[in-house]
């Protein structure tokens, strides 16, 4: 047959193939730290999405297209997660899913806006929403939502004129300093101990010192996994008997495993807790989590599996893969429990992609973590 | 007054585990010609092959801490100097540090992908039962830590001097090529100072890490501090990694408290700037003469 | 022209066709690697001047670009052309290293890592804490990149090829550095340090130079870095990327002119291509180098050289031959 024949039946043939893969998968990008100072955070991130991940193709996927995801390793390094959400989307990316770093987040999110890809990030500094991204989305409070629930908490239930803050100096810590500084302003609560210490640092003797002499009514803990853990042994050593407050990280289950005992009494307002299991949703995740990964899953795990979850209902709402529509659907979206049951809780989105869903205060008691108190959505 | 010895106690305890740590970066440098970079890493890996033998072989924790501390025999010392010391020091000191940085970097991240990136708990073997001391308080660990260090200074000093083997090793650091015609084994003498190196930084690892937490990252800022403590202190004399040791435990704790917090992490960097322009022999070094 | 000039003229030209060619038809994110890839190779010549050719061990080469992309940084977002804050990142940069050069050098050898090693984490400390200047943690953000007015390089691919360009006049002058009477008594100072003070080579101030030019190398680098990825915050250049940007001269051979491309291209694209090893390529990675360093401690041109000892007879006087024997 001559060419012009043989051109036109394969390219019937492609097109009914094509026809025919309409199904073909969907696919998304996890972009996260899998590796570096982030690794912890970002591989309990990634695992909570493949919880979602395989609830969500046993449900037939997203509009009819099973979802496949593609990780890349951020390795903790702002340029690198640059580099990978534009090789995610390269690769044919729907959606992001990541980073949690901060100070990654706020560099590869313009990556992804300049292509309208929408991106639900574990991240909570504050700066993330107010670069004015109609794509980027948080599966947590920020901490400018956040830090406030702690504000009424100090001064009422506590009873607080004098707080100190001990926090780790990167862009988690600052973050969270800065906007806890400026509560305790609006509130006229004196900060009388400003305590700043190094990621990695693993000597708190002159933190709790300091913290000690200052005469604070209570303190507020902003820091990472292991460096909360030492510093409440440290706490307890040398006899600190103020109130140790935190937000999200002093209470979590690897700080308990790591501190002990010191560990005892510590207090934290949290945003999801897997320990929350007096919420359906919380315990059957909790339970499916443990079982694959032979581990209980950590906030950061269950952000991810909200995210998810997340982008497939959205995605439904609008009826078609369009990064746009998405972004658009979003704004001032509340997708509440009740219709949404993987959404763990009522979750409301505002307009820069903040979210706001209730949370809560938990105590460490005899070694777990306890919730003590419930804060509606702000 | 009592914060001021708290943190001062603190810094001391803290200060005799970067001295624990620089004696053996001091002894293989004078004694191999060796700048090890992956020092804090050596002191990181003896802890998980505890975790290993506890929580994976289900040995009972004296075992584990025994069979932890053959393992770092024969890996950070027999098989660091075969596989890495030997084939690279004759191509150079500098082939030789940029080796140990990698090896650093494959001993890190080894531990990271085969047993996990978290931190994980170590159980204390010295009780860790708190002390008051006029107003401060410390634990045992940290009054362990310090008779410990102090001790293996006096011993490793008398070792040295004292016996022959260790004067044998004194006579390879200070030239190898004579130590060999006077009959010195120097093969079996480095072997020994590898040897040395490596029960020092399992010892280490044992008494730390109850603190620092068992994580793979933990050897970054302990080999970049050993290294200054080595140097400040004076890296040709095993007392010199004692004192300096102690004194940027206490320094650095002492800026925390009444200076900055921000800046702490400043004070052993412009140290060490300092002694190596000022005076590079160290505090307690005795000048070296400069071979032309 | 000889044979063998001949042939690495051509040898070049290919190159230099392979480079102008290699981001065609490819995708945002390969030419991002590529362009990163130049930038790096820029720093890694510049260390390869102080370590390769003087033999002088530093490990502040990230923070000199953390002061060149600063400065940088803060110029064009001040409002600055790139092309007039560039040049003064490079000359903050060549005082620093010879204020830091100056009292450093006069201590031997291993010294010098150490005390450029402090250098490094001092400079990163004082990026981080002083935020009214450099925005601490956060960071700066949204620097322009160059705009030539007919010629502007918001693509990614306009950007490379001005990186490219900017590399290859970088190569040129260090290509005439080398050549140069200056670059002999580098070689001379490599070799035997002694002979040369001997021979009347002014070791001190000479040293102190290759120093200061490699430091300025890393201030062009890292003006470069500014611009490619628009964002700089204090943890891109800790002492993490100073050991990368070593490694590269080291893997690509210290003291061979192409070394910091080959080793630069080792660094960079090597994890590419492991990528699909996860977590492991870091573990695959430092064993090579290990590996390496125990066999070809000459780098992989090492190796090139190697060969062509053994194959071919020596053409030149030994003592003028390039490579760094590194004692």
């Amino acid at each position: 047959m001559n060419r012009k024949t043989f051109l036109a039946m394969s390219t019937a043939i492609l097109l009914s193939m094509g026809v025919a893969q309409a199904q073909d998968p969907v696919k998304i990008g996890i972009v996260v730290e899998l590796s570096g100072a982030g690794a912890p955070a970002g591989t309990n991130w990634r695992d909570g999405i493949k919880i979602a991940v395989d609830e969500i193709n046993a449900d037939g996927g997203i509009l009819g297209r099973l979802v496949e995801t593609a990780e890349y390793d951020t390795q903790t390094d702002p340029q690198t997660s640059r580099a990978l959400v534009q090789k995610a989307i390269d690769e044919g990316a729907y959606a992001i899913w990541g980073t949690i770093y901060s100070g990654s987040t706020l560099v590869n999110m313009l990556v992804a806006q300049q292509n309208e890809i929408p991106q639900f990030v574990g991240s909570e500094s504050p700066a993330i929403v107010d670069k004015g991204n109609p794509f980027v989305f948080r599966t947590s409070s920020g901490a400018q939502k956040g830090v406030p629930a702690l504000t009424s908490y100090f001064k009422d239930t506590l009873g607080a004129r004098k707080v100190g803050i001990a926090w780790v100096n990167n862009e988690f810590g600052k973050g969270g300093h800065d906007v806890f500084a400026a509560e305790m302003a609006k509130v006229g609560i004196e900060v009388v101990a400003d305590v700043s210490s190094e990621q990695a640092q693993t000597d708190y003797a002159a933190d709790v010192a300091r913290l000690k002499d200052s005469g604070a009514d209570a303190v507020f803990v902003y820091m990472n996994q292991e460096e909360s853990a030492r510093f409440l042994i440290e706490a307890r050593k040398q006899g600190l008997a103020m109130p140790l407050v935190g937000e999200v990280t002093l209470t979590e289950a690897k700080v308990i495993e790591l501190a002990g005992g010191a560990a005892e009494g510590a207090i934290a307002h949290v945003g999801l807790t897997a320990t929350a299991t007096q919420v359906e949703g919380i315990a059957q995740f909790a339970a499916k989590f443990e079982q694959t990964f032979n581990r209980r899953p950590t906030h950061d795990a269950i952000k991810g599996y909200v995210g998810a979850w997340a982008t497939k209902y959205v995605t439904e709402m609008v009826g078609e893969f369009n990064g746009a529509a998405f972004a658009e659907k979003m704004k001032n979206l509340c997708l509440d429990v009740a219709e949404h049951p993987r959404m763990l809780l009522d979750t409301c989105w505002d307009d820069r992609g903040e979210m706001s869903r209730p949370s809560f205060m938990v105590q460490v008691k005899d070694g777990a973590p306890v919730v003590i108190g419930t804060l509606p959505a702000n | 007054m009592s914060q001021f010895l708290q943190v001062f106690l603190s810094g001391l305890a803290t200060g005799s585990i970067y001295a624990l740590v620089a004696i053996g970066f001091t002894l293989v440098w004078q004694a191999a010609q060796t700048v090890n970079f992956a020092q804090g890493e050596f002191v990181v890996l003896p802890a998980f092959f505890v975790l290993v033998g506890v929580h994976l072989l289900h040995l009972p924790l004296w075992m584990a801490v025994a069979l932890a501390l053959l393992l770092s025999l024969l890996v950070l010392g027999v098989l660091f100097k075969k596989l890495v010391v030997e084939p690279i020091l004759p191509s150079g000191g500098i082939s030789l540090i940029i080796a140990t940085m990698a090896l650093g970097i494959l001993l890190k991240e080894s531990i990271k992908e085969f047993y996990g990136a978290e931190a994980q708990p170590f159980p204390a073997l010295v009780p860790q039962d708190p002390i008051n001391l006029l107003g401060a308080t410390v634990s045992m660990q940290d009054i362990m830590n310090l008779v410990i260090s102090l001790g293996i200074v006096v011993l490793l000093t008398l070792f040295l001097n004292r016996t022959r083997t260790g004067r044998c090793m004194q006579a390879t650091a200070q030239n190898p090529a004579v130590a060999e015609i006077l009959g010195v084994d120097v093969k079996r003498m480095v072997l020994y100072t590898f040897l040395i190196n490596a029960a020092l930084a399992a010892l280490a690892s044992f008494l730390i890490t109850p603190v620092y937490l068992a994580k793979f990252s933990n050897g970054e800022t302990l080999g970049v501090i050993a290294f200054i403590a080595a140097i400040v202190g004076g890296f040709n004399q095993i007392r010199g990694a004692l004192a300096g040791g102690l004194l940027i435990g206490v320094l650095d704790n002492l800026t925390a408290t009444y200076v900055t917090a921000e800046y702490r992490a400043a004070l052993p960097l412009v140290l060490l700037i300092a002694i190596i322009l000022l005076r590079p022999q160290g505090l307690l070094g005795t000048s070296e003469g400069r071979t032309v | 022209m000889t044979f063998t000039t001949w042939s690495r003229h051509l040898l070049v030209g290919l190159l230099l066709a392979a480079a102008i060619l290699a981001p065609v038809g490819q995708g945002n994110y390969i030419t991002y690697v590529l362009t990163s890839w130049l930038i790096f190779s820029i720093a890694a010549m510049g260390l390869n001047l102080t370590l390769g050719y003087a033999g002088q061990v530093s490990l502040a080469q990230a923070s000199f670009m953390a002061i060149g992309a600063y400065t940088t940084a803060l110029l064009t977002l001040a409002g600055w052309h790139w092309m007039l804050a560039m040049p003064v990142g490079l000359m903050l940069c060549f005082v620093v290293g010879l204020a830091l050069g100056y009292p450093a050098l006069r201590v031997q050898g291993h010294f010098l890592a150490f005390v450029t090693l402090a250098f490094n984490t001092l400079v990163f400390l004082v990026l981080r804490n002083e935020d009214w200047l450099t925005g601490g943690n956060y960071g700066l953000m949204g620097m322009p990149r160059p705009d030539f007015g007919i010629f502007k390089t918001m693509r990614q691919v306009d950007f490379y090829y001005f990186t490219l360009v900017v590399t290859v006049i970088a190569a040129l002058v260090m290509w005439g550095i080398v050549r140069s009477p200056w670059g002999r008594a580098f070689k001379a100072l490599r070799e035997n340090p002694i002979r040369a003070e001997s021979l009347g080579v002014d070791t001190r101030r000479i040293t102190l130079l290759a120093f200061a030019i490699g430091s300025a190398y890393g201030g062009l680098a890292g003006a470069l870095v500014t611009s490619l990825v628009q964002f700089i915050e204090p943890g891109s250049f800790s002492l993490l990327h100073s050991l990368r940007i070593l490694l590269m001269v080291v893997v690509g051979g210290a003291g061979f002119f192409f070394g910091p491309f080959v080793g630069a291209a080792v660094v960079i694209l090597l994890p590419e291509i492991l990528r699909f090893t996860e977590g492991y390529y870091l573990i695959i990675y430092s064993a090579l180098v290990i590996v390496m360093l125990a066999f070809v401690p000459n780098g992989l041109l090492g190796i090139g050289a190697r060969l062509r000892e053994r194959f071919l007879a020596p053409r030149q006087r030994a003592d003028m031959a390039q490579g760094a024997k590194l004692e």
